[in-house]
């Protein structure tokens, strides 16, 4: 299975030991972003090679690896990745949650609880939660350093002024250990409270603006918020068409050109094991059967 | 002077020392000494080019001086010398207990952000939690500096200039510092608007007390504003005394030409 034309997990040994090193500086100071030399990967970077060159860094042979894009295992962007470790590594892979070693995610974090031993690898666009109100990188960098995050706050205010509710909806700032303030990457902020006190290592790459964080196991994660708006998770209201779920984050889709619609679990995962565990939605499912595997 | 002192406090609220600032070969700044009381206001005047907005720079511990020092009465009375505060300490100096209004609102405001975010930024930077709070006061602020309160959801680059200058006001006042630093506050408006710009400035000061450094060109808004004036010119202070007798009787040849409007600005 072993390609010989690739170093294990495509990335040469030398720069391996060097996102190694980024990622322990990271876990040792949780939510901060450490600067490494990001390498052109074999693929645009779009499709998260940040999170791409992280778990290639942190792959050994005996890990299971899954990959989601969207909650979904099964779109080309998940299944190039989950192709790539394959061919380059040689490792297995997994669309379950439980079983893998390791998940490679955009946008989403598993509906099932993660457990120790396991890394998420999220894949990010964006590192800089400050970049929205404060373009300069010298400045942001200060605020930093000296946890200056009021500006995380006038942006929390504007929503409000403007909507009346905190309207971030994706990519929640989150202040990590009680000290930096960090981006979740554009994960919807319904999945913001399970990356408080998991058990699971959490590892953040973004490619092109090559940064590097982390949020170790077990660490404090808070959602920012102001005492009279305080922080709130959002899902559809309605269970699952296909599993009956009604506490999982949901994916509205269109069922025809005549307004019709359903919601479905966006871990695609989590919502074929209920399935299979004899779970039923109340909807209509036929014409989405094909796209859930079901 | 001796009026001013008894005023509030004999103790100097910021004091500086044989300051200086070479630019290369030019020095833009000669050892400057003075002391600034609480409750004072100070005028810097001087043509264009005289070291105004250099030595502003130096008071305010944005520039670090080639020679002399600043020291600042903290809000426990302890006087520090500014150099030796750590980064955290003077940027909360900076947006705590001092202002800065810029000439161009621009640069003392986030355009793109309400009007209200950008008064309430200071008190969200100190640890403000509650959006109700945060909104009242900056409705409180925006009424003060004489801003329909109906417009406190704008951003900025919807206002006219005359108003920008006034919220880049509130913005700094909302947490009553005690001393604030102005570099050509009216410079660029129309003359009605710096006329009312100037009356709201000169209540604010006297009703909250505040201690003013006001750089200008302007000998008119020097007048109305400040108890002392400094006169520069090529980068040293060449006269100094109580406004009055400086604008109406300038012993300098060079303050006789500049009260006399002969030079330009
Ligand atoms: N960053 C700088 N580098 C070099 N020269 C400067 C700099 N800033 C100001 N100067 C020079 O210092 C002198 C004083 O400038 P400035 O303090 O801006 O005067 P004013 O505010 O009175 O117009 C001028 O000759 C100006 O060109
Ligand atoms: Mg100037
Ligand atoms: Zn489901």
């Amino acid at each position: 299975m072993n390609a010989p034309t690739y170093n294990f997990a495509y990335l040469d040994e030398q720069t391996k030991r060097m996102i190694r090193r980024a990622i322990l500086k990271a876990i040792a100071i949780p939510g901060y972003q450490v600067p490494f030399a990001s390498r052109e990967m074999p693929m645009p970077y779009g499709w998260g090679t940040g999170g791409v060159q992280v778990t290639a860094a942190i792959l050994g042979p005996e890990d299971v690896l899954k990959v989601i894009d969207q909650g979904s295992d099964d779109t080309t962007n998940a299944i190039s990745i989950r192709k790539f470790f394959g061919k380059t590594a040689g490792v297995a892979t997994t669309t379950s949650t439980t079983d893998a070693t390791v998940i490679q995610t955009r946008h989403r974090i598993p509906e099932a609880s993660l457990h120790a031993g396991q890394v998420l690898v999220y894949q990010v666009p964006i590192p800089e939660p400050l970049r929205f109100l404060e373009p300069r990188e010298t400045e942001t960098r200060r605020m930093h350093a000296l946890a200056e995050y009021g500006l995380m706050h006038v942006k929390l205010y504007e929503d409000i002024a403007r909507f009346g509710h905190i309207a971030t909806a994706y990519a929640y700032p989150v202040k990590v250990n009680a000290r930096y303030v960090m981006d979740p990457s554009p994960t919807p902020k319904f999945d913001n409270p399970k990356m408080d006190n998991c058990a699971a290592l959490q590892l953040f790459g973004a490619g092109r603006e090559k940064r590097i964080y982390a949020i170790p196991p077990y660490t404090t994660v808070v959602s920012l918020d102001f005492e009279d708006h305080p922080f709130t998770r959002y899902r559809f209201n309605a269970p699952c068409a296909l599993c009956g779920a009604d506490n999982s984050y949901l994916d509205e889709i269109v069922t025809d050109d005549k307004g019709g619609r359903m919601f479905v679990c966006s871990d695609t995962d989590f919502c074929e094991q209920r399935q299979a565990a004899g779970h039923h939605g109340t909807e209509s499912a036929a014409p989405h059967k094909e796209k859930a595997h079901v | 002077m001796s009026e001013l002192a008894s005023l509030d406090n004999d103790q100097p609220l910021l004091v500086a020392d044989g300051l200086a600032k070479n630019y290369g070969r030019l020095a833009a700044c000669r050892d400057v000494s003075f002391a600034l009381y609480p409750g004072e206001v100070l005028a810097i005047v001087g043509e264009s080019g005289s070291g105004k907005s250099t030595l502003l720079q130096l008071l305010s511990a944005q520039l670090a001086p080639s020679a002399g020092r600043v020291s600042y009465r903290m809000r426990d009375g302890v006087l520090r010398d500014l150099a030796e505060l750590g980064e955290a300490e003077r940027r909360f100096l900076f947006r705590t207990d001092w202002g800065f209004v810029h000439q161009d609102p621009a640069q003392g405001l986030r355009m793109g952000v309400s009007a209200g975010a950008n008064v309430g930024e200071r008190l969200m930077a100190v640890g403000w939690n509650h959006y109700g709070r945060i909104r009242d006061t900056a409705s409180t602020w925006l009424e003060r500096v004489e801003i329909d309160v109906g417009r406190i959801d704008d951003a900025p680059k919807t206002y006219s200039g005359g108003m920008r200058q006034r919220l880049q006001i509130a913005r700094n006042l909302v947490t009553e510092p005690r001393l604030v630093f102005m570099d050509e506050p009216t410079g660029g408006l129309d003359v009605s608007v710096q006329a009312r710009l100037l009356d709201l400035m000169r209540n604010l000061v006297s009703e909250l007390g505040l201690a003013a450094i006001v750089v200008t060109h302007d000998l008119a808004v020097a007048r109305l504003l400040s108890h002392r004036v400094m006169v520069m010119k090529g980068g040293r202070v060449i006269e100094t005394g109580l406004t009055d007798q400086v604008l109406d009787d300038p012993r300098e040849p060079y303050t006789q030409l500049l009260v006399s409007s002969i030079l330009p600005p």
